[in-house]
């Protein structure tokens, strides 16, 4: 019988070490507690691939920032998701902050990061001409870059799917007991027999370690606030902007993303409570004073939406990648905030790696099969081509969403497709349907109307995206006669 | 394929576009409508009070829409649903998409741009708070009990009082929901007063001027919202911040010409309406492509826009049978005072008499009009009350046109 790995914890980690488990005869099941992938720290982060110059040398989060920013684009063409080096730039306002940029620097060759290089203002201002002229150098890094980090994990854990693993959403674990060598896990209502446990659970991975008797670590959550503005000022800014650090994190950024907003954020304030991603008055305007730093002119007026991200914050300073003290077969992949997208490609084979020194037989899967479409083939495609799909299926002619252009057809598949949309943040996040200019405004009837056909229920159980979150409470006097 | 006319849109303005153009003459026209029946926002609205000025009656906006959906039968006049225009190129080459025919391109000789507008969504309004569901546009909401027969909450807080939320408002207490509240971030309502007196007064609806949502309350669902009174500068008073369960919020927080195509073809915009700067013809500064309708800057009453939109149509129509009037003057018009835009914003023929439209962007009590050519007065006019939920209107005469030798001023003081 195949050795089981149990992954609990549906974001980009965990979605990743899935995948990597299944390039090995392994029974694979990842694990989520809500209704989707990635609707966590994945879900809603600055989107960046960092160079990898910020982190201490030696750590995990240096070797695994670089390694990880460095499998970046191949990883992402290979699941068909959107990349871009853009490259970054640590601006510096002062002398003293051209020092710390100096260090940084430093650091970055230390690390092994490629592509760095010290601007001096001529060669900035030449660079990105929109930036404050205050600004009186900066680092550039050329290797870093933007990706999609939710389209990354649902790519990931739909690749993990089409390789073999199983995927059990809304299933919280709730207790693990140990039956001789193997757990037992209490996954909402169904129970799963494991060999190998790897909790990803990210700002809650303290809390299922806790299920095992380890308290070793403890995860705060920090939230960031960001405003989203229109794809007009996409290209305000050609590279991520970042201001020179402080002790609460990166600074405000600047960042085109890769498709085609700015972003700017994110705050850095440390909440009581791990599931509040509200938005705040005070936040939202900390964000646009301090990115104004950067860039004077930026056109508040375009912004289309604002969110809080919720970073897992450990009580140490690296990545926690390591076995529990108590149980020699409990991996913890914990604590992973800044930089854990851009380390997240490298921590995958770094913890299977970890698994197999601990005595899990790996055998390769002759079957793996890493390539996967994209949810954004049809677009790719030329007129003819999109011609001979819409004479197929009809259904690729109809725009519903016309912000973004997203038709009837891609919305279909996206909701049969593993990992499977089944509410309109679960259609967002995969096709960016409702995320554009009007935020949702004509195309979210025609959503309701679409997922309730497909999914077989009344639109009045059609949901916004977590449990609880209907859109439609019932029906008019004239239709409930 | 070749196209005499392209109308893009098939609500009220290209509808009313189109037949105009087949009264003057031209044969060979298409209506792209994305929607999958023609009528626009309209076929939504169903309480009355559209026509009045149109008809002489008072319609509902599907029996509205119905009047022109008819006029456009009878004529024979083509048109395609469920298509999405996808571009629109300097050259006037459109490409649209729907289910039987894919992809395909159109050379037009003259295009009407009338593809109305969207509504400000959250996102833009800045509200601090969750992101629960719950939280809908006045016309998302608007669509959901009117076409689709679903109620998107029980407990309403509605956020400005744009005429699309003071209908709502009514609409959902007809429907047996408690509308708790109507902020307005103004100290004046943006919507009409009629719909003032007869969706909030009539229902003992309270409406809070000076007053937003200040922040949003719930996890999965709306549970409440705060509202708060601002400040001069619109800026929330903490202090004034109270609580009120709810499970929907509705925006009616303004429109937003939708002029995404517009753009794509190199037109050059206002930046006050968000639609293109057009001539007293409607035409913009690309030739040969009109504007009309909600696209073009935001109406209130539907019956200005038919109004508008014939202006369009019979100028497409001339402008395609080579007849177009000579642009034998340019005068730019420009706003002053409390006059936020006017509409045309040029004018280059005084051959006929020419309607300029315009909004105030404060209330203005005994207001003075006043068209100018630099220091000279061409005519004053006065009114007890202007508003800028109000769009208001003065006409020059072709005297008046003639006399005027540089740009034109209009200003409300």
């Amino acid at each position: 019988m195949k050795p089981t790995v149990a992954v609990i914890g549906g974001g980009v980690v965990g979605s990743l070490i899935a995948r990597e488990l299944t390039k090995y005869e392994l029974k694979v099941v990842l694990i989520e507690a809500r209704e989707d992938i990635a609707t966590g720290a994945s879900g809603a982060n600055s989107a960046i691939v960092h160079g990898g110059f910020d982190p201490v040398p030696g750590t995990l989060k240096a070797k695994l920032n670089v390694e990880g920013a460095a499998m970046m684009p191949a990883l992402t063409e290979e699941l068909g998701v959107s990349y871009k080096n853009n490259g970054s730039l640590v601006l510096a306002f002062s002398e003293k902050e051209m020092e710390h940029v100096g260090k940084l620097y430093a650091r970055g060759l230390e690390n092994g990061v490629p592509g760095l290089s010290v601007l001096n203002a001529e060669e900035l201002h030449r660079l990105e001409p929109n930036l404050s002229p205050k600004a009186v150098g900066a680092l550039r890094c050329t290797s870093a870059g933007i990706v999609c980090p939710y389209s990354l994990a649902i790519a990931a854990a739909g690749n993990a799917v089409d390789n073999g693993a199983e995927l059990w959403l809304a299933s919280p674990v709730t207790a693990i007991e140990k039956d001789g060598e193997s757990f037992v896990l209490t996954c909402g209502e169904k129970t799963l027999q494991a060999d190998y446990v790897v909790n990803c659970a990210g700002i809650r991975s303290d809390e299922v370690s806790r299920l095992i008797g380890d308290d070793s670590f403890s995860i705060k959550p920090r939230a960031g606030e960001y405003l989203l503005l229109d794809k007009s000022e996409g290209d305000t800014v050609s590279h991520t902007i970042f201001q020179t650090p402080n002790e609460m994190g990166k600074g405000i950024l600047v960042t085109p993303t890769v498709h085609g907003n700015l972003l700017t954020g994110p705050t850095a304030l440390n909440i009581g409570e791990k599931g509040n991603t509200a938005t705040t008055r005070e936040g939202l305007a900390f964000v646009r004073e301090t990115a104004a730093k950067s860039v004077p002119n930026l056109n508040y007026r375009a912004v289309i939406t604002s969110f809080t991200g919720v970073r897992s914050v450990p009580d140490q300073e690296d990545f926690i990648i390591r076995f529990s003290e108590k149980d020699p077969r409990f991996l913890q992949v914990a604590g992973i905030e800044s930089p854990g997208l851009s380390s997240a490609p490298a921590i995958a084979p770094y913890a299977v790696g970890l698994l197999a020194e601990a005595g899990l037989a790996l055998t390769e899967n002759k079957a793996f099969n890493g390539k996967r479409k994209s949810y954004h083939w049809f677009s790719s495609l030329s007129m003819e081509e999109k011609n001979a799909v819409i004479r197929e299926n009809p259904a690729f002619g109809r725009v519903v969403c016309r912000c973004e252009t997203v038709t009837e057809g891609e919305i279909v598949e996206a909701i049969h497709r593993a990992p499977r949309a089944t509410t309109l943040d679960g259609l967002k996040h995969r096709l960016r349907s409702g995320m554009g200019r009007c935020q949702g405004g004509f195309c979210t009837p025609l959503l309701v109307e679409i997922l309730a056909r497909e999914l077989d229920r009344s639109p009045m159980d059609v949901e916004k995206g977590a449990e609880g979150s209907k859109l439609l409470i019932g029906k008019t006097k004239g239709e409930s006669v | 394929m070749k196209k005499d006319l392209v109308i893009i849109g098939g609500g009220p303005a290209g509808l009313a576009a189109a037949v105009a153009a087949y009264d003057s003459g031209i044969r060979d026209i298409l209506i792209l409508e994305r929607d999958t029946s023609l009528g626009g926002i309209l076929q939504q609205c169903i309480h009355n009070g559209f026509g009045l000025h149109r008809f002489g009656e008072e319609l509902t906006g599907p029996e509205y829409a119905a009047r022109y959906e008819q006029q456009v039968q009878e004529r024979g006049i083509e048109s395609l649903c469920g298509t999405m225009v996808l571009s629109v190129s300097p050259d006037k080459t459109v490409t649209a998409m729907n289910k039987q025919m894919g992809i395909f391109t159109l050379e037009a000789t003259a295009v009407v741009l009338a593809m109305g507008c969207r509504e400000r969504p959250r996102g833009a309004l800045n509200i601090p708070g969750t992101r629960p569901a719950g939280i809908f546009t006045a016309g998302t909401a608007q669509r959901f009990v009117n076409m689709e027969g679903y109620m998107p909450g029980k407990e309403v807080v509605i956020l400005g009082s744009g005429d699309i939320g003071l209908i709502m408002a009514r609409r959902m207490t007809l429907e047996g929901a408690k509308v708790k509240a109507v902020c307005e971030l103004m100290p004046y309502s943006g919507g009409l007063n009629r719909n003032i007196v007869q969706c909030l007064r009539d229902f003992d609806i309270p409406l809070y001027l000076s007053h937003t949502v200040s922040r949003i309350h719930g996890k999965e669902r709306v549970t409440g919202v705060s509202i708060a009174k601002v400040d001069e500068r619109l800026q929330v008073i903490p202090e004034t911040e109270t609580y009120i369960p709810c499970d929907t919020l509705l925006l009616s927080c303004g429109l937003l010409p939708e002029n995404e195509l517009t753009k794509s073809a190199g037109i050059p915009l206002d930046g006050i309406t968000g639609g293109a700067t057009v001539n007293q013809n409607r035409e913009t500064a690309l030739e040969g492509v009109f504007a009309c309708g909600n696209v073009l800057h935001v109406h209130d009453l539907v019956d200005f826009v038919s109004e508008e939109a014939a202006l369009a149509g019979n100028a497409a129509a001339a402008y395609i049978k080579g007849n177009a009037p000579a642009k034998e003057i340019a005068l730019a018009v420009k706003p002053a005072g409390k006059v936020r835009y006017t509409v045309p914003q040029r004018i280059d023929s005084a051959k006929e008499e020419v309607t300029l439209f315009f909004r105030v962007g404060s209330v203005a009590d005994n207001a003075l009009l006043t068209v100018k050519c630099g220091d000279k007065v061409l005519l004053t006019k006065k009114k007890r009350r202007m508003t800028p939920g109000e769009m208001e209107s003065v006409r020059l005469s072709p005297a008046l046109l003639s006399e005027a030798n540089g740009d034109l001023t209009v200003c409300v003081e």
